[in-house]
C-alpha cells in the first residue's frame, strides 16, 4: 500500500470525485463528509511521499510497469515532495471551509461543486506528481478546465470573467503544448529525465530555442506573470469565496512550480541562464510585477480586487527568487511557494468569511468589524504582518532570502524593489487595518456602525480552518530554519 | 526561400492558421468567434504535431505478423506517437469548447448578447 503512494495522491481525489458526485445525487449530505475523507486521505498520503523522500531518496513509479522514456513515470524528488502537501493541506483547510460558503452561495449546485472541486485538485496534485512533459500538459488542463468551471458560478462578473480566462488560459496551455510538440521533435522524448539527458546536445538548435521561449509565454500566462495577469483579477475577485480561496493559493504556485522544473530540471541551469537571457528577462518582469501589482493594490476599493493585485505581485517574487538563479533566490522561491500559499490562503479565507458574515467588502465598510469578528480579522492582521515581511511571521524569510539572493546576483534594483514592495504592502494593509480599528473621523462612517452589529463571528467551520493557517503562517516562520535544511536545500536543482 | 516555403509548406500553413486563430481570438470583440478562433488555433497545434509525425513513402506503423526475427526499420514507418498524443489533446480541447459554450450560455442569458463592447458596457 505505502508503495503505491505516489499513484494514490492522484487516484484518491479523482476517485472519489466520481463517488462524491453519484452519492451526491442519492443524497446531498454525503458530498461534505466524502470530499473531507478524499482530502484526508490524500494529504496523508502526501506525507508519506515526503516521508518516503526524506528517508529515502527520489521515487521512481512507473505507471503500468512501462519503464521511461516510453511509459509515463511519476518522480519525486525533494522538490515536488514538499509542493504535493502544500497543495493538499490547503485543499483540504478550504474543503471545511466551504461547507457554509457553498451553502449560501451556490445553495443548488452542490454536488457538482464539489466534484468539481477535487477534480481542480486532482489536476493540481497531478502536474506536480509527473514526470512526463505531455502528461503535465494533461493534467494543466484538468486543472485549467474545472478552474474555468468553478469561476463560471460566482457572482454577477463572473461568467464573462471566466471567459477572459478561458481564453488566455487556452492560449497559454496551447504554448505549452507547442513547446512540448518542439522538443518532442528535436529529440524524440517526453520524459523529463530523458529530456535533460538528450538536450544538452541540441543546445545550440533553433529548434529547441523556439519550444523553450513556448514554454516560458504559456507558463507565464499559466501563473498571471505580469504582464501577463490580465485575466487574474476579474477571474478571482468575481469567483465564489471557496473558490478563490482554493485557486489563488494555488495555481500561481503550481505555475511556478513548472516554471522551475522546465528552467533548471528539464533544461540546464546553465543554458536558462547563460546561454539565454531567459532569466535575466524572468527577474525584470517580475520586478516590474511586483511594483505594478503592489501599485494597482493602492489604487482598489474592493478589498477582494486588492487581494487579487497583491497576488499578482506575489507571483513577482516567486518569478523574481527563480529568475535571480542563484541558490539564496531559488530557496527563496521554493520556500515562497509554501509560505505565499499560507499567506493566500488566510487572506481569502478571510474576506470570505467577512462577506458570508457582513455581506460588504469594500474597505471603508468594515470599521468596527474586529469586534464582531475578533479571531478572523486577527488572523487577517498576522496575515498582513507576513505578506509585509515581518518576523516572525513566515513572509520575513522567503523575503529574506530573495533579498541575499538579489544581493548574491549584484542585482541592486532587485534588492530596492523587494523593499520599496514591503513598503508599499505596509501601507495597503494598515489603510485597511486602521480602517477597521481605529475610531471614525467621518460622520457618514457612524452609520456603519449600526450595520456592523448583527455580525457575528464566522461559523465554525470557517473560523478552524482560518485559526489553523494564522497558527501555520507563525509556526511556519519559526519553523523555516528546519524546513530549509531538511528539504528545500536537497529541492534545489543539480548546478547551484 | 520559395524553396523553403514550398519544400515545409505544412508548416506554412500550420503557423497561418495559428495565426488566424490567433487573431480571432485576441482581435475579435464577438464571444463566438473567438470561441471558433480557440478552434482554429488547437487545430493548427493539431496539423502541426501530426506533421511532424510524416515521413516521405512512410508506411502504416504496423508490424504484419509480428514478433518476426525482421528488425523494426523506423525510418520506414510514420511515427504513431504524436497521433496518439493528439487523440489526447482532441479530447482535451473538445472539453475546453465545451466548457467555453457554457459559459457562453451562461453569459447570454445574463446579458442578452456574445458582443464584449455591450457587456463591457453593461458592467460599468
Amino acid at each position: 500500500m505505502m508503495l503505491q503512494a505516489p499513484v494514490l495522491i492522484v487516484v484518491i481525489p479523482l476517485m472519489f470525485a466520481f463517488i462524491a458526485f453519484i452519492l451526491g445525487l442519492w443524497k446531498k449530505g454525503l458530498c461534505y463528509p466524502i470530499v473531507l475523507i478524499a482530502l484526508s486521505l490524500s494529504f496523508l498520503a502526501t506525507l508519506q511521499t515526503l516521508n518516503i523522500v526524506i528517508t529515502s531518496g527520489t521515487i521512481h513509479y512507473r505507471l503500468g510497469n512501462w519503464s521511461p522514456p516510453w511509459g509515463i513515470e511519476y518522480v519525486i524528488d525533494y522538490l515536488n515532495a514538499f509542493v504535493l502537501p502544500v497543495i493538499s493541506f490547503v485543499a483540504l483547510m478550504v474543503a471545511i471551509y466551504s461547507k457554509k460558503s457553498i451553502k449560501k452561495e451556490l445553495p443548488d449546485k452542490i454536488v457538482y461543486f464539489y466534484c468539481i472541486f477535487l477534480l481542480q485538485v486532482t489536476g493540481f496534485l497531478g502536474i506536480v506528481v509527473t514526470g512526463d512533459m505531455f502528461n503535465l500538459y494533461v493534467f494543466l488542463e484538468i486543472a485549467s478546465l474545472s478552474g474555468y468551471a468553478l469561476i463560471t458560478v460566482g457572482e454577477d462578473g463572473a461568467p464573462f470573467a471566466s471567459f477572459n480566462y478561458l481564453i488566455f488560459g487556452t492560449i497559454g496551455a496551447c504554448f505549452y503544448l507547442l513547446g512540448v510538440g518542439y522538443l518532442y521533435a528535436a529529440t524524440g522524448s517526453l520524459n523529463m529525465a530523458d529530456l535533460a539527458k538528450l538536450l544538452p546536445n541540441l543546445y545550440g538548435s533553433k529548434v529547441i530555442l523556439v519550444g523553450f521561449s513556448f514554454f516560458m509565454v504559456g507558463l507565464a500566462l499559466k501563473m498571471a506573470l505580469f504582464p501577463l495577469h490580465v485575466w487574474l483579477p476579474d477571474a478571482y475577485t468575481h469567483a465564489p469565496s471557496s473558490v478563490s480561496a482554493l485557486l489563488a493559493p494555488l495555481m500561481t504556485k503550481v505555475g511556478a512550480y513548472v516554471l522551475i522544473r522546465v528552467i533548471y530540471t528539464v533544461f540546464k541551469p546553465y543554458f536558462s541562464i547563460e546561454m539565454l537571457p531567459a532569466t535575466t528577462i524572468l527577474s525584470w518582469t517580475a520586478a516590474a510585477a511586483i511594483i505594478f501589482g503592489a501599485a494597482m493594490a493602492l489604487a482598489q476599493t474592493d478589498l477582494k480586487r486588492m487581494l487579487t493585485y497583491i497576488l499578482v505581485s506575489e507571483v513577482g517574487y516567486l518569478a523574481l527568487g527563480i529568475g535571480l538563479g542563484n541558490r539564496n533566490g531559488l530557496t527563496g522561491a521554493i520556500l515562497h511557494i509554501l509560505n505565499d500559499a499560507f499567506m493566500m490562503l488566510a487572506l481569502f479565507m478571510v474576506v470570505g468569511a467577512i462577506i458570508y458574515r457582513y455581506g460588504g467588502r469594500r474597505i471603508s465598510q468594515l470599521r468596527y468589524l474586529h469586534k464582531k469578528m475578533p479571531f478572523t480579522i486577527a488572523v487577517f492582521v498576522v496575515a498582513a504582518l507576513s505578506v509585509i515581511g515581518i518576523p516572525p511571521t513566515c513572509g520575513f524569510f522567503s523575503k529574506w532570502y530573495l533579498i541575499l539572493g538579489a544581493i548574491n546576483a549584484h542585482g541592486w534594483v532587485f534588492v530596492a524593489v523587494l523593499l520599496v514592495s514591503s513598503l508599499l504592502n505596509a501601507i495597503l494593509f494598515f489603510r485597511v487595518i486602521e480602517n477597521v480599528y481605529l475610531e471614525p473621523h467621518d460622520v457618514d462612517i457612524v452609520e456603519n456602525h449600526d450595520m456592523v452589529v448583527s455580525v457575528e463571528e464566522a461559523p465554525l467551520t470557517m473560523l478552524v480552518p482560518i485559526l489553523i493557517t494564522g497558527a501555520g503562517l507563525l509556526s511556519l516562520g519559526v519553523l523555516s530554519g528546519k524546513i530549509i535544511s531538511t528539504i528545500i536545500q536537497f529541492a534545489i536543482p543539480a548546478g547551484f | 526561400m520559395f524553396d523553403l516555403i514550398v519544400s515545409k509548406y505544412n508548416y506554412w500553413i500550420y503557423i497561418t492558421l495559428m495565426m488566424i486563430g490567433f487573431y480571432a481570438m485576441v482581435g475579435k470583440k464577438n464571444l463566438i468567434k473567438k470561441v471558433i478562433g480557440m478552434n482554429i488555433f488547437q487545430t493548427a497545434i493539431i496539423l502541426f504535431f501530426v506533421s511532424t509525425a510524416s515521413k516521405k513513402g512512410g508506411t502504416l506503423p504496423i508490424i504484419m505478423h509480428g514478433h518476426g526475427a525482421h528488425a523494426v526499420n523506423a525510418a520506414s514507418y510514420i511515427n504513431p506517437l504524436p497521433h496518439v498524443l493528439m487523440l489526447t489533446a482532441i479530447v482535451v480541447m473538445v472539453s475546453t469548447l465545451g466548457v467555453a459554450l457554457a459559459i457562453l450560455i451562461a453569459i447570454y442569458r445574463k446579458y442578452h448578447t456574445l458582443e464584449e463592447d455591450d457587456i463591457l458596457k453593461f458592467n460599468k
